[in-house]
Order: C-alpha cells, then sequence, then structure tokens
C-alpha cells in the first residue's frame, strides 16, 4: 500500500504548526512515515498533550496526605478514604463528538470514562454528568437573543439533549453503572456545541491500584477487547479544533459506536484477570487508541514496547498501519502480562468470550516499534513524544466585554411587578427546574448503594464489599470491610465564569464545596473538566487562565486537591465561543449514616433558618449579576456576578457541618441560581416518594426585616426579632439615599444570589439553640419562618407571595418534559 | 446465500414505537399517514448451497429465537 | 437456605441479589455462571436484573439458550421456586416459563423511579408475607417492561390468581398515571399456573435495606423464604 508522501499541506491537515513538524523531525532525527506523521499528530494534539494549558493546571493545587495516585500520574487520580479502602475518579469531556452524533457521542464518552476507571484497578461504582446545551423553550425575552429564526435552533438543541441523555442512559444503565447525580444547563452559548463531562468513580483497596506502566523487559504485550475498525479515526485530533459545520460533517462516518454489554464484559474480566497477580501494567485505549496507549506506558516505565499489527485483530478488510494506530474503536484494552503466566490472560479472557491477542513485546530501547507486513512502520521515542510534547504559553488579554460588564448596573432594570410571576417563570426554566426528565432516565440505583438518590445538592452512596473488586483466591481477606459513605455533586456556573472569570472559578468550587456541605459530607478531593474556547484567542484564553486561577484558589480554600481531570478546548461554533465553563465534580465524605441530610422540609412546625447573610450589602448589584432572575426574566446576562468570599464560605460549611453533627439539623439546601426564593420553594417541593407521588410541604416565610442591609452585628441578629422598620419609601425608590434604595429591591431580596447561603430547617425547639450556636461558630443566622401552612407564603416589605405548592411542583417538575414532547 | 428476515410487531401488540413515527411524519406534514409498525430487519449470511434446506433452518431459528411468537411476526427470503 | 443466583454475561444486578439474600436476610446465596449446566445445592433459583447480552436481539431472548436455564427448567418442573426480577422476568417470559412478554415501555425511555405495589394474592411463595392491602414501595429500572399477553392469556392469568403485583397509586388504586411503563391491566409481576415461578419487573433487592429508604421488597424474599421453611424465618438486620 503506498503511503502519501508528506506535504505541508498534509502536516497542516493533522493539525501541526510548521515549528511543531521541525521539533518532531529533531525528536526522530529524521523525516516521519506517514504512519508517524498521525502518531505525532495525536500525541501531540490538546486533547493528549494539555500543550496549551499545561503550565496552569501546575498551578493547581495537587497535594494531600490523602493522595495515593496524584494527577496526571495515571489514568485517574486516587484517594485513600481510611481502612486502606481508597476512591478512583476523573472527568472527562466528549463534547465534539457529541456535537456530531449525540447519542453514541455521549454513550462512548461515558464508556471512555469508565474504562478510565477500572484500567486503575478499581471498581466503577457511580457516573455522574454535566451537561450544557442550547435553550429546548421559547422564553419571551431570551439572553443574548438574535431574534431571527429562533424554531430551527431550539429543535435542534432539543435533539441534541434528548440523544446526549439517551445516549448515557444506554451505555451506563446496560454496563450496570448508577447514574446518581448531574446538572444541565441551557444556554445561547452552548447552541451547536453541546458540553458532555461524564465522571466515573471506582473503588479498590490500596494494594489493588493498577498502573498504567510496560514493566518488565520481555514481558508480553496483550490487546483485549473486541476487533479494530475504522471508528473514530483521528478523533482526539479532532477534539482539538473549532468545530465547524465542515468537520462536523466530517467526521460523521467516523464516529465510534459504543457497547456497554462488551464493556461489562471486559471490566468483569479486567478486574479477574488483576486479581490473580499476572498483570504487570494495564491500559485503556482512549483517545488515538494503540498509539496512546503503547507511547504512555512505555513513556511511563521508561521502557520500549515493540507491536505487531498483524496480530491486531481487525474488523474492517486492508486496514493501513495509519488506521490501525490511530483508531479509535471502544472497549479495548492493552494489558502487559509477567511472562510465563499468558496462560492466565487466555483462560479468563476466554471464559468471558472475548477476543484477545498476543501482540508484542516490552523492550529495553525506549522506542516505540509498530511493524507491519513485516516492515517498521514507526520508530519513535516513547518518553521524549509523550512528555516532550510542545508547551505554548499563550497570550492573554483581558477581554474587552468586561468593561460593559462591570459598568453595568440595575438602573435600567425595573424591579420585580409581579413577584410570584417571576419565581414561576424561574422554577419553570429548564435550567432551574427539576431535571427528573433527565435522570428517570438513568437507572440511579443499580449496586444497591444509592441512598440519596438525584434531586438532592448531592447524591449520596455507601460503599459495601461487594463495591470492591475481588480479591484473588489465593489471598483471603483477612477483615471485613467497614461501609463508607461518600457525596458527590457537580456544578459549573458558565454566566459567572463569563462574567468574571476569577470570582466564576471560585464560585464553581464553593458551590461544589456548600453541596457537600448541605448533604453532611466534607470534601477529599475534585476533579475538573476545563470546557473553554479556542485559547489562541488572547481574550479567550484570558477567560482560561483567570478562571483556573479561581478555581486553584478555592480548592485551596476547601482544602479540596485536585486528582485529575481533562481540558476540552476549540468549543465555538459560528456563532461565538461558548461561555467559559469549568465544571468541577467533588467528592467527600460522611462520617455517619445520621449525617446524611438532604434539602427537603421534612416536617411541619420545624424553623426555618438561613445561614448566611439576606443580602450581601458590598455587592453593588447585590446578587443579581449574572443572575438566574436577570437572564430568565429581563434577558440580560450580564453585571459582576455575586462575590465569593472564601475564608466566610468555608466558615459557613464548617458551620454547617457542626450543626448537622449536633443531630439538628433536619433539612439543608444551598441557595445558588434563581435566590432565596427559588431555594424556598424547591425546599417545599424536592421530595419525591414514587411515581407521580411528590411529598409537598407548605412554609410560611417572614423576610419583611431582613431587606434592610447592611447586615448588623451578630450579637443582634441571633437573638430576638427586632420591630419591622418602615419601608415603604425605600421599596418605592423614593429613598434619600441611593444605594440604600437599591439595596431594598424585591428582586435582589428574592432572587439575588449572593453566595454562602444555605436555608436549614430545625425542630421549633432546636430554632433558639441553633441561632445561638451559629453565633458561637461566628456565623451569621436568622430564622425566617416555618413549615408547614397553606402553601408557600414568603412576607417581604413591598408584597407577599402566595404560591400553591402543587402549581409550583407541576412548573418545577415537569416542565422539561413539556419541552421535549 | 443470504437470507433476509423481516420482524414487526403483531398488529394487536401496541406498538409505541409506530405511534411515535406516525405523528412525527404527521406534524412534519405528510399526508396520507396511516399506522406505522417500526420492526427489525436481519441479513443472514449463509455458506451453506441448499436453499430449501436453508429455508427450513432460518424457519426454525426465526421461530425459536430471532422472534417473540408472543408479541412478532416474521417474514424472510433467501436469495 | 440456599439461593442459586444466575450469572449472565451482562447481568448487572446479581450482586445486588446476593447482597440481600445474604447480608440482610442471613440465607446463603451463591452465583451461578451461565455455562453451568447443573444447579447444585439449590432450594431456590433468582433470576437477576441487568441486561443479559446486551439485550441484543429482543431483552432474554439470548439468555434463555444458556445452559444454566435448561437447568432452571427442569428445577421449575420439578416445583423448585424461581424469582425472575426485571431482565429476569424477561428471560423467564422469554423461555417460556411465565406467560406473556415484556415490551418497549409506552413513552419509549427507560424509567427508574419508585413505584407503589399492591399485591394482589397472598396466594403464592412470593406473597404470602405481604400483609393484605400494605403497598410496598419499590424501585422499577427498565426500558422496556410494558407486560403484555393476549387477551385469552389475560383472562386466565386473572381467573388464576396468576397476577401477583399491579403498580397503584399512594392511594393504592390502579390507574393510568400509576403505570409507568403501559403494562396491561397495570401488571407488575405475575406467577405461573403452578405458583412457583414468578417474574416481577420493579427490584424488590433495591428496598430491602432501610438506609435506602425503604425495606419493603424484603417482604417478597421472605415469602419465599417462608414458603421453603414452612416457617416464619427470624431475620437479621
Amino acid at each position: 500500500m503506498s503511503e502519501p508522501a508528506i506535504t505541508p499541506e498534509l502536516v497542516q491537515k493533522h493539525n501541526l504548526t510548521p515549528e511543531e513538524y521541525e521539533k518532531l523531525k529533531a525528536t526522530l532525527g529524521r523525516e516521519p512515515s506517514y504512519t508517524e506523521l498521525g502518531i505525532f499528530s495525536v500525541m501531540w494534539s490538546e486533547h493528549c498533550s494539555y500543550k496549551n494549558t499545561r503550565p496552569l493546571l501546575k498551578t493547581f493545587p495537587t497535594k494531600s496526605p490523602r493522595i495515593l495516585v496524584g494527577a496526571g500520574e495515571e489514568n485517574a487520580g486516587i484517594i485513600d478514604i481510611g481502612d486502606g479502602l481508597a476512591i478512583a475518579f476523573k472527568i472527562e469531556s466528549h463534547n465534539h463528538p457529541s456535537a456530531v452524533e449525540p447519542f453514541q457521542g455521549a454513550a462512548t464518552g461515558v464508556g471512555g470514562i469508565i474504562r478510565d476507571i477500572f484500567t486503575m484497578g478499581a471498581r466503577p461504582i457511580c457516573s455522574v454528568n454535566s451537561l450544557r446545551f442550547g435553550p429546548i423553550t421559547e422564553d419571551a425575552k431570551r439572553a443574548n437573543s438574535t431574534g431571527a429564526n429562533e424554531l430551527s435552533p431550539i429543535a435542534n438543541n432539543r435533539r441534541l439533549f434528548g440523544g446526549v441523555v439517551a445516549g448515557i442512559a444506554h451505555y451506563g444503565n446496560c454496563f450496570g453503572i448508577p447514574t446518581v447525580a448531574g446538572e444541565v444547563y441551557f444556554d445561547k452559548s452552548y447552541e451547536g456545541n453541546p458540553l458532555v463531562n461524564a465522571f466515573c468513580l471506582g473503588v479498590l483497596r490500596h494494594e489493588q491500584i493498577a498502573r498504567g506502566q510496560a514493566c518488565g523487559i520481555g514481558n508480553p504485550v496483550f490487546y483485549v477487547g473486541p476487533a479494530t475498525g475504522r471508528d473514530g479515526l483521528a478523533g482526539a485530533a479532532f477534539a482539538s479544533q473549532d468545530l465547524t459545520e465542515e468537520s462536523a460533517e466530517k467526521q460523521r462516518g467516523a464516529v465510534q459506536v459504543g457497547d456497554p454489554f462488551m464493556e461489562k464484559l471486559v471490566c468483569e474480566a479486567c478486574l479477574e484477570l488483576l486479581a490473580t497477580g499476572a498483570v504487570a501494567g494495564i491500559q485503556d485505549m482512549g483517545a488515538a487508541g494503540l498509539t496512546c496507549s503503547t507511547c504512555e506506558t512505555a513513556a511511563r516505565a521508561g521502557t520500549g514496547i515493540e507491536i505487531e499489527l498483524d496480530k491486531v485483530p481487525q474488523r474492517a478488510p486492508d486496514m493501513s498501519s495509519y488506521e490501525i494506530m490511530l483508531s479509535e474503536s471502544q472497549e479495548r484494552m492493552l494489558i502487559i502480562v509477567h511472562k510465563g503466566r499468558e496462560e492466565e490472560v487466555k483462560r479468563i479472557f476466554d471464559k468471558w468470550d472475548l477476543p484477545w491477542s498476543e501482540i508484542g513485546v516490552v523492550t529495553d530501547t525506549g522506542h516505540m516499534v509498530v511493524k507491519h507486513h513485516g516492515k517498521i512502520v514507526a520508530d519513535i521515542p516513547a518518553r521524549k513524544i509523550a512528555d516532550e510534547s510542545p508547551v505554548y504559553q499563550r497570550e492573554a488579554k483581558e477581554p474587552a466585554y468586561l468593561k460593559e460588564v462591570r459598568a453595568f448596573n440595575l438602573s435600567g432594570v425595573p424591579d420585580t411587578q409581579d413577584p410570584m410571576a417571576d419565581l414561576k417563570a424561574l422554577l419553570g426554566w429548564p435550567t432551574i427546574a427539576s431535571k427528573n426528565w433527565v435522570y428517570r432516565q438513568y437507572d440511579h440505583m443499580v449496586r444497591d448503594n444509592t441512598v440519596v438518590c438525584p434531586g438532592s445538592d448531592a447524591a449520596v452512596l455507601r460503599i459495601k464489599e461487594d463495591c470492591l473488586p475481588a480479591v484473588s483466591a489465593t489471598q483471603h481477606a483477612t477483615h471485613t470491610t467497614p461501609e463508607k459513605l461518600i457525596a458527590l455533586s457537580v456544578d459549573g456556573n458558565g454566566a459567572y465564569v463569563y462574567l468574571d472569570p476569577y470570582e466564576g472559578g471560585k464560585i464553581v468550587v464553593a458551590e461544589a464545596a456548600r453541596n457537600l456541605a448541605c448533604s453532611g459530607a466534607a470534601p477529599l478531593g475534585v476533579t475538573d473538566n476545563l470546557n473553554y474556547a479556542n485559547p489562541h484567542n488572547p481574550e479567550l484564553f484570558w477567560q482560561l487562565k483567570e478562571s483556573v486561577r479561581g478555581l486553584a484558589d478555592a480548592c485551596r480554600a476547601f482544602n479540596a486537591p485536585v486528582t485529575g481531570g481533562n481540558c476540552s478546548l476549540y468549543n465555538q461554533h459560528p456563532a461565538g465561543p461558548i461561555d467559559p465553563t469549568p465544571t468541577v465534580a467533588m467528592v467527600g465524605m460522611i462520617d455517619k449514616p445520621e449525617h446524611i441530610t438532604t434539602q427537603w422540609f421534612k416536617d411541619e412546625g420545624d424553623a426555618i433558618i438561613l445561614l448566611g447573610e439576606v443580602v450581601d450589602a458590598s455587592d453593588p448589584l447585590f446578587g443579581l449579576g449574572g443572575s438566574a432572575y436577570l437572564q430568565r426574566i429581563h434577558g440580560l446576562k450580564n453585571g459582576t456576578p455575586p462575590r465569593c468570599d472564601l475564608e466566610k464560605e468555608k466558615e459557613l460549611h464548617l458551620a454547617l457541618r457542626a450543626l448537622i453533627y449536633s443531630g439538628v439539623v433536619k433539612s439543608a439546601h444551598d441557595c445558588s441560581e434563581g435566590g432565596l426564593a427559588v431555594t424556598l420553594a424547591e425546599s417545599c417541593i424536592s421530595q419525591q416518594i414514587a411515581r407521580e407521588t411528590p411529598r409537598l410541604i407548605g412554609a410560611q416565610i417572614d423576610l419583611t426585616e431582613e431587606a434592610v442591609p447592611p447586615s448588623p452585628p451578630l450579637e443582634e441578629r441571633a437573638g430576638e426579632r427586632r420591630p419591622v422598620p418602615n419601608l415603604d419609601a425605600a421599596v418605592h425608590g423614593d429613598s434619600p439615599t441611593a444605594d440604600r434604595a437599591a439595596a431594598l429591591r424585591l428582586d435582589a431580596l428574592l432572587f439575588g444570589e449572593a453566595q454562602g447561603r444555605v436555608i436549614i430547617s430545625v425542630a421549633a425547639v432546636d430554632a433558639v439553640k441553633v441561632l445561638a450556636q451559629a453565633k458561637i461558630l461566628g456565623i451569621s443566622a436568622t430564622r425566617i419562618g416555618t413549615v408547614g401552612g397553606e402553601g408557600l407564603q414568603i412576607k417581604t416589605p413591598g408584597a407577599t407571595l402566595s404560591g400553591d405548592v402543587t402549581e409550583l411542583h407541576d412548573l418545577w417538575w415537569n416542565s422539561i418534559a413539556r419541552a421535549m414532547r | 446465500m443470504k437470507a433476509k428476515i423481516v420482524i414487526t410487531p403483531k398488529k394487536a401488540v401496541l406498538d409505541p414505537q409506530g405511534k411515535t413515527v406516525q405523528n412525527a411524519l404527521a406534524l412534519m406534514g405528510y399526508t396520507g399517514v396511516g399506522a406505522v409498525h417500526v420492526g427489525k430487519y436481519l441479513e443472514i449470511e449463509l455458506t451453506g448451497a441448499d436453499k430449501d434446506m436453508a429455508s427450513r433452518q432460518i424457519a426454525e431459528a426465526c421461530h425459536k429465537i430471532l422472534s417473540n411468537p408472543v408479541i412478532e411476526d416474521y417474514r424472510f427470503e433467501i436469495e | 437456605m440456599n439461593f442459586a443466583v444466575l450469572q449472565f454475561p451482562g447481568s448487572n444486578c446479581d450482586q445486588d441479589v446476593v447482597h440481600v439474600l445474604r447480608n440482610v436476610l442471613g440465607h446463603s446465596a451463591r452465583l451461578l455462571w451461565h455455562k453451568d449446566s447443573s444447579l447444585g445445592e439449590a432450594d431456590a433459583v433468582i433470576v437477576p436484573g441487568g441486561f443479559s447480552y446486551g439485550d441484543y436481539l429482543r431483552t432474554g431472548a439470548i439468555a434463555r439458550f444458556s445452559p444454566v436455564m435448561d437447568a432452571v427448567q427442569r428445577f421449575a418442573a420439578d416445583g423448585g421456586l424461581v424469582l425472575g426480577i426485571c431482565n429476569g422476568f424477561q428471560i423467564l417470559c422469554e423461555a417460556g416459563l411465565l406467560p406473556g412478554a415484556l415490551i418497549r415501555n409506552r413513552s419509549l425511555q427507560f424509567r427508574c423511579e419508585h413505584t407503589f405495589l399492591k399485591t394482589a394474592t397472598a396466594d403464592s411463595s412470593f406473597t404470602s408475607r405481604i400483609p393484605p392491602d400494605k403497598l410496598l414501595r419499590v424501585p422499577i429500572a427498565h426500558g422496556e417492561g410494558c407486560y403484555f399477553a393476549d387477551e385469552e392469556t389475560l383472562a386466565r392469568l386473572k381467573a388464576n390468581h396468576q397476577i401477583l403485583w399491579r403498580y397503584v397509586t399512594a392511594q393504592g388504586e390502579p390507574t393510568e398515571a400509576a403505570n409507568p411503563n403501559g403494562s396491561l391491566d397495570n401488571i407488575a409481576g405475575i406467577c405461573n399456573e403452578q405458583r412457583n415461578v414468578a417474574g416481577l419487573m420493579p427490584h424488590p433487592e433495591r428496598a430491602s435495606e432501610l438506609i435506602l429508604g425503604c425495606a419493603d421488597g424484603r417482604l417478597v424474599f421472605e415469602s419465599m423464604i417462608h414458603a421453603l421453611v414452612g416457617k416464619p424465618v427470624a431475620l437479621a438486620t
């Protein structure tokens, strides 16, 4: 077969710059073959090499005594959870493939991350995902509305959303992994470029950690799993360029197809094989398949590897060496076996009726040598290509639009005229509405570990004996494993990050940590997925740089080291770049079952207490900047988002956990999109007993005196109620001092998104005690109402809102289903 | 030789897929569209040369495993 | 008691059933590989949920031809207790051990949520310990759980009291809204004429511990255990 000659055009088609091509030649000491060019192009793509982001990633805190495998070392980080147990987890994007073929794109994203986890020797026990799409409903005023022919993009957004959810469900459900948590935002900026970030977590014993290393000169290299076809050729390179109509069309034929049934078998077989001790190294074939897996295992071990492509099982006839090396056929693994123990591999893979083939051997040359039809088609120094990829310090420049954002004030925004109508609109806004249409399609209970199902602030799982990979028959488990409880949350408000990358980055982490605290958990670590646009644009790179600084500062503050993650750049569509969207999945631990806390109100008569300030008086926009309220009600994605005071936030989480540990907290719900009003409504309507059977409960709230900023000193707040000042003048904007008038805006009070706030409920008899305790713990706490009564009633200085909980529930619960009907 | 097998849901069986496709076609403006039935199509490559024998085998396989007689009908041709 | 829990390629609720039988109910339970042709020492067989063979041709269609299913057929013919859960129910229908079939949910979507079940009769080895009028809160998780049988079969099921569970509202009514998948007559589970083989789409093993929110599902397993020993069982907690 004749191979194309290497021309500058061909090099460019491989997304390598002329400088990179020179570096390539220097690495090889000669001109590359066609296959080698393909190998370099994927190994040096952003997806595999992080060439644009590596300097930034180094700023993340990655150390903690609990970390057993750190960021970047292996396929996933591993954290000690005590008693000899550990968890492995990671998040990864599959944005571009999902834009092209939503069902298979999302499905293979789930499959890929599950493989990353069992490659580490861990048994995958849960999935989580973070999704972004263009709007699926036509709002009266859409943020950044173009006004032109809106219907067809919305239909397409629905198609992508429905396809992605179905794909995730298909893969996870069939594999038998519960999808326990997630988040979905809908925003114009993701139109045509949806984000699909899939997370997986697995459990293992410390001694079961497997490595992706080609150890032991002379050890045989096995290929296991289904045959190689022409699927997803050069997907990694595809993921590293701007998404255009043309590139999407070109790739359609090449999208990989996932087979969750195959993956289940491969996973069980690999875990069974790992238990025998016959495995020297193991690596999944993800992006760039054979290329990445062979280069990386050799590079990590400092060895060489030699493979023969004739021995690779092939599905399509006449595949070239280029195609075999770059294929992204799914569910394949590379396993390096201790010499002499080949029979065990064969026995186990035969038991599971899985294809296997011995394709090569570990060498001492340091080179990755690929032979095909008796000829050497690639001979590359493995460590050099893996570790010495180009690194770029990209230029960063503050985006011009931020000037306008900072200048934004509320003078042009009329206060809410009908707060109940606005609350209803927000509850039915797909970004805020219940995601049951999504998670009811996911099996979120398989494996019998899901303690708190989707629908609360964080999912809670127990880890029991059968979550662990089997130990070998010879080494018997000496002691019974104590059960553990972990909590998971994934967060990422792209609008905040767009409007203020640094603060927005902090908020992403703070919200995840707050969600965990609400469930009774303390953070163990995070994995992050950085979804951004083209890094060559200095303004877009500035977003990346600043938000990473925010993420890193917040991770440090919450003592939540980053154990790994993924970067997805070039997320843009002809209409423009996506909002910079870092998503953070945080995992925490809950010490005792009695600490598990859910977000919904429990019993009539319970006291409702707000932890944190009612309004952040130091914020000129009073929490409305970038808020869901401004977006949904006024069609504005503008204004500096709320400030995130990491010290205060941390104190709040510590205090909340202390209150939970003392046994008095009956519910805790974090205040985020939609502010106080949405949080209160959700606390009334979010408990679901069974199909068509919500448990609705009313709440009587009095915010009349809480609308007065600035907050008085703690001594005054924690005690009895103060007399209600006459605020009418201020509410109607006639106040002599302008900032005071603005502070008392009803929309800011109800829908402002000031950070560092949590709504808890406690038994009425405990209320005074809790307020006193909060005072000792140094956080602001205010009793704002009582659970029960007719519907949700919120008294404010300007108006009293009354909502029927059945109606609020219907809007919140059914909005997405109605949009997708 | 090749066996081409078509499996369809029995008329009495609820066919939500068919119903959904029918509605979608109507929504898209296709007129004169009646009931839609969504089934499966299988193509099986056969190595033998005896067509009658193959036909008997395929009929048996259709009845035993490829279709579920409780909910599905099948028909096939061998060419 | 000795329970044999079948394990097909693609089974994924096998461990869950073993966990409940062993650790919650204190009985012996072991996994039986689909290539085994003997059940060994088994007092009862559970065919667990999952996606056997990826559910690729039809749910349960390929699994029924596994060697172990021959043994299950003999065991059932001899009066042995067999319970199929979710994919297990589908397999038992495909194998002809239970009448009818399970087809795609009316919504065309996979559904995972809690449902209320009303037990139609206490006269079976799977329901005898369920107090009359007690509604069971048990989750479902399936894409093809819509029970279908022709009119004649349905009439026979009713006449013989073979319908064991129906999906109902919190008030116990078998309404359309309570029906998560479009099943005929809100059927969630049935047994055979001999009453020793049963299948249901909901997952009792996911509702057998209070930490998971509900322990109603235990009553199904306790009924089986009761039938096997012929007397009430002391429960491990």
